[in-house]
């Protein structure tokens, strides 16, 4: 799972059926100082994470097609399955970063 | 499957309900050498791990085959913990000094 900060949200009128009902995320991959890393991604929301929330995503297909819509096979790779509260470090992992 | 270095926890009070219970640690990859290589993960824990332990960790739809595979959304899970350093031995010009 990678953390993330949700920054918005998609609408998207015309979907893939099994889309119906899902709450599409923007979120912008972070490292643990908090500054972006890598790609913006859209994740399927299953837990009510709302925009400004740390996340966690999954980045698997059968995982997050389950989270998302009950049943695996639907064409989903990312879901928020939750959302981070706090991350404690190592002391010395927290000085590097 | 990949060596890594327990680094820290992640607390998720709202996470998907088959998380519920579960120790989401923080790992970072580790090569040969075990020095770090790539970005920390967020990975469930299978095998009671803690902070500071080395472990390796297994990717994929099969991170899930540890728990119950049918809604457990994960796609990184700590299946072993390595003895100890000295248990992570190669051979040849790749020794480590």
């Amino acid at each position: 799972m990678i953390i993330a900060r949700v920054i918005g949200n998609v609408v998207a009128t015309q979907k893939n059926e099994r889309y119906d009902n899902a709450r599409v995320m923007l979120c912008q991959p972070v490292d643990l100082a908090g500054g972006e890393t890598g790609a913006t991604l859209i994740a399927l929301d299953t837990v009510d994470a709302g925009v400004g929330d740390l996340v966690l995503i999954v980045q698997e297909g059968w995982g997050a097609s389950t989270a998302a819509t009950g049943d695996p096979g639907a064409a989903i790779d990312s879901a928020i399955v939750g959302v981070v509260d706090y991350i404690d470090l190592l002391p010395e992992e927290q000085t590097t970063r | 499957m990949q060596l890594a270095r327990v680094i820290g926890t992640v607390v998720a009070t709202v996470k998907n309900d088959s998380l519920e219970g579960r120790k989401l640690l923080i790992i970072q990859s580790l090569d040969a050498g075990l020095l770090p290589q790539g970005t920390p993960l967020v990975a469930l824990d299978a095998v009671g791990a803690g902070v500071g332990e080395l472990v390796f960790w297994c990717r994929g739809k099969e991170a899930s085959f540890p728990f119950r595979r049918e809604d457990t959304p994960t796609d990184c899970t700590i299946v072993g913990i390595v003895d100890s350093e000295r248990h992570v031995t190669m051979r040849g010009s790749r020794q480590r000094r």
